[in-house]
């Protein structure tokens, strides 16, 4: 329908608005744009007080390390196939990699084969058959001006982040945590909310009013209870292991009780604990929005209540439940707090081992490795953002607007 | 659903709650009572050094731990009522300061948990009413253009609210930083050198507008579901009436959206009253602290290994005083909204 001329916003009224909303934009994806850009530069260009010196790194150029015309393009090029394939081809691949037919386990392995190529191809391959283009290129008369690097750049922070100290040990400390964060939070949250969604009892009232007070808690109060427990853990499971039967099974898995401080399995229970107030209230809400005929149906055809929500409910839900493990893992990806305390430097995630990089922070090089570091743990949520927008904002306006 | 098959599929959720959350706060509730200390004995040590005609010799005594039967140090865990709390609190210092010829009301100032408080209350009231007014502004400025730019808008707002809040405090802070980009640009327009990390108003400040740029895109998201849902009859029938631009915002949007706005600023004080994320990130701890980086700070381990357990735990139980007396009245409201929807 057009807008009626009355509706119809005067010019300077449409001229702020877009102002504004550029203003926004601008301000939104600076500083992790900028972030992004220093990361690539040697520390003279990184921390240059003129803008346009940081962006075409004239110092890192003449380290020799730059981009020209050619690299920027099949770069460019690379990426967006790399999109493309991701975009049409891992649904399908994701069905028929899947162990025993389990599509979530083959979406990991789809999603670790695709990061394994990523890694292969824009840090091993490109490079070396672009600086062979250049090499050749430069030797055509006219192409040549194709060849010439003019825009400073570097992944060297990146390696010695990666490679030299070790970052990637955090990031499987991340992985565990956040994977085993996701996966416990939906099978608990799931049931929960779905029960949650079916009834009316007072019961269900108190529980959900309760959940609403526990999210408020702030988290360093639990923190507070869990580090005498998590720290002290071999004397108090110790009776446990001496009991006559259970004892006899825990000496199975393990021969003296285990000090749960520093154990990333341990956190991944901490962290399901502390989010699964907000996972149950939001499955609850997905769950609602699913009608309770379909349960009925299933239950007049002779299901009980389990195989009813496992049978018909759950593969209707599936939007849903990623949406609410979206959230499960930014939770876990994005804790500090937690990490931090109870965990040792051994078993750190990634954000909070990110401190010691700042920490450290005595030349300008360390500091451009933090920089790289941070931009490290920033691209998977980039992806994310780009991978799962719909999914996010869903979840986002599901617990308000509906209720 | 029975109640028995209802209590059944609730039950492992609300075993976790029980058991990480209820059983950690009883035990913290516990602890702030108590104070675990590192046993210790005082040792005399004598040291020689050669010399003529008899070797000099000083005695020291020195206090070490106290081994226990396997070698390790001893600690003990007394009950020591509310000592954790007054040495939080200060009580004697502030009792001292009110006594006549005292220092008066700038003893807070001079306090780690009333500094903390004071910030902590600061941010969380400044920055509400930001959130909510800019997240208002930009739903209503995206509801306002056309439907092509409201995704790329969306996507790019969506950054700031997904990334890791210390990640991306560090951004911030590393634009503002001695040799940042924008404290160049601000030199350059001020026309003398700036320092923002370095003083406590200016990082108060820059914790503020980055709070506002991390959480304001959850608050625009909101409003803007909510503006979809608006009525297009009212809005129309408001305009034929001849109500302003203004009035019909007033009269008919403000309205419609009061329940979100109500969910977002609840949101949005339990989540700054936690504050901590940004302390960390702008690495301000010497200039501004928060009260849950108070409580992170007491459960770090000191120069000697020590965490205080008691103290931190005291700690927390105000925090939580704290945030119950904030949530309260808003708790009552949407009781009452509750009871009379």
């Amino acid at each position: 329908m057009e807008p009626t001329r009355a509706s119809r916003p005067p010019l300077t009224l449409r001229l702020t608005t877009i102002g504004f909303l550029a203003v926004w934009m601008v301000v939104a994806a600076f500083p992790l744009a900028w972030v992004a850009i220093m990361s690539f530069k040697l520390p003279l260009d990184a921390f240059s007080g003129a803008p346009l010196t940081v962006i075409f790194g004239p110092a890192t150029l003449r380290a020799g390390l730059g981009l020209s015309l050619l690299d920027i393009v099949l770069y460019a090029v690379a990426l967006v196939a790399a999109w493309r394939v991701g975009a049409r081809r891992a649904a399908r691949l994701a069905g028929t990699l899947a162990p025993g037919g389990v599509r979530p386990l083959g979406w990991c392995l789809v999603g670790f084969l695709y990061a394994l190529g990523a890694i292969v191809v824009f840090g091993a391959l490109l490079p070396a058959v672009l600086r062979g283009l250049d090499a050749a290129l430069s030797a055509v008369p006219v192409l040549d001006a194709l060849a010439v690097p003019f825009i400073g750049a570097t992944g060297e922070h990146y390696r010695a982040v990666w490679v030299g100290h070790e970052f990637y040990r955090n990031f499987i400390n991340s992985l565990i945590v956040t994977a085993g964060v996701v996966t416990i939070s939906l099978s608990v949250g799931t049931l929960a909310g779905y029960a949650l969604a079916r009834t009316g009892s007072a019961l269900a009232f108190w529980l959900l009013i309760g959940a609403l007070v526990f999210r408020a808690l702030p988290h360093s109060v639990l923190v507070a209870g869990y580090l005498p427990a998590f720290i002290g853990s071999r004397d108090w499971l110790q009776p446990a292991w001496d009991a006559p039967i259970i004892g006899s099974l825990l000496h199975l898995v393990a021969d003296v009780p285990p000090t749960l401080y520093g154990k990333p399995w341990a956190i991944i229970f901490v962290l399901v604990s502390i989010n699964q107030p907000f996972t149950i209230w939001m499955l609850r809400s997905f769950f609602r929005g699913v009608p309770a005929e379909l349960d009925e149906a299933a239950r007049v055809d002779g299901c009980s209540h389990l195989e009813a929500f496992y049978r018909v409910i759950m593969p209707v839900m599936w939007p849903g439940v990623v949406t609410a493990g979206l959230f499960s893992f930014l939770l876990a990806y994005n804790d500090y707090l937690v990490c931090a305390l109870l965990l040792d430097a051994q078993s750190q995630t990634m954000v909070p081992a990110i401190t010691g990089f700042f920490n450290r922070e005595t030349t300008s090089t360390d500091q451009i490795e933090a920089v790289a570091a941070a931009v490290s743990i920033t691209a998977p949520l980039f992806l994310l953002v780009m991978v799962f927008q719909r999914q996010i904002v869903s979840g986002l306006t599901s617990g308000a607007v509906k209720g | 659903m029975k109640p028995r098959i209802f209590l059944a599929f609730v039950m492992p959720s609300l075993a976790l709650m029980a058991l990480f959350i209820v059983v950690p706060l009883v035990s913290v509730f516990w602890q702030s009572f108590q104070n675990t200390q590192t046993l210790f004995h005082e040792v005399e040590t004598e040291n020689c050094t050669p010399g003529f005609p008899a070797a000099i010799c000083t005695t020291e005594a020195r206090s070490v731990p106290l081994p226990g039967p396997d070698g390790k140090p001893q600690s003990q865990t007394v009950f020591v009522g509310l000592g954790n709390y007054r040495a939080l609190l200060h009580s004697d210092q502030v009792a001292a300061a009110f006594a006549p010829g005292g220092m008066g009301l700038s003893v807070f100032a001079t306090i780690d948990s009333y500094r903390a408080l004071q910030f902590t209350l600061m941010f969380t009231f400044v920055t509400l009413p930001l959130v909510i007014v800019v997240g208002l502004a930009l739903a209503l400025a995206l509801n306002g253009v056309t439907q092509m730019v409201r995704g790329p808008v969306i996507f790019v707002s969506l950054l700031p609210f997904i990334i890791t809040p210390v990640i991306g405090a560090l951004s911030v802070r590393w634009l503002f930083a001695s040799d940042g980009i924008l404290t160049a640009a601000l030199a350059h327009l001020a026309g003398h050198p700036v320092s923002l990390l370095s003083q406590a108003w200016t990082l108060e400040i820059l914790m503020i507008l980055f709070n506002v740029w991390h959480t304001a895109p959850f608050a625009f998201l909101i409003f803007y579901a909510g503006l979809q849902s608006l009525n297009q009859d009212t809005m129309d029938a408001a305009t034929v009436d001849g109500a302003s631009r203004v009035a019909r915002l007033r009269a008919v949007v403000l309205p419609h959206l009061m329940p979100l706005i109500i969910f977002v600023a609840l949101i949005h004080l339990m989540d700054s009253y936690r504050v901590f994320d940004e302390i960390v990130g702008f690495s301000s701890q010497a200039h501004v602290i928060s009260l849950q980086w108070l409580t992170f700070d007491l459960l770090t381990p000191d120069n000697s290994g020590n965490r205080a357990i008691g103290r931190a735990s005291a700690s927390s139980m105000l925090t939580m005083v704290g945030i119950v007396i904030l949530l309260v009245p808003l708790i009552r409201h949407t009781w009452r909204e509750h009871r009379r929807g």
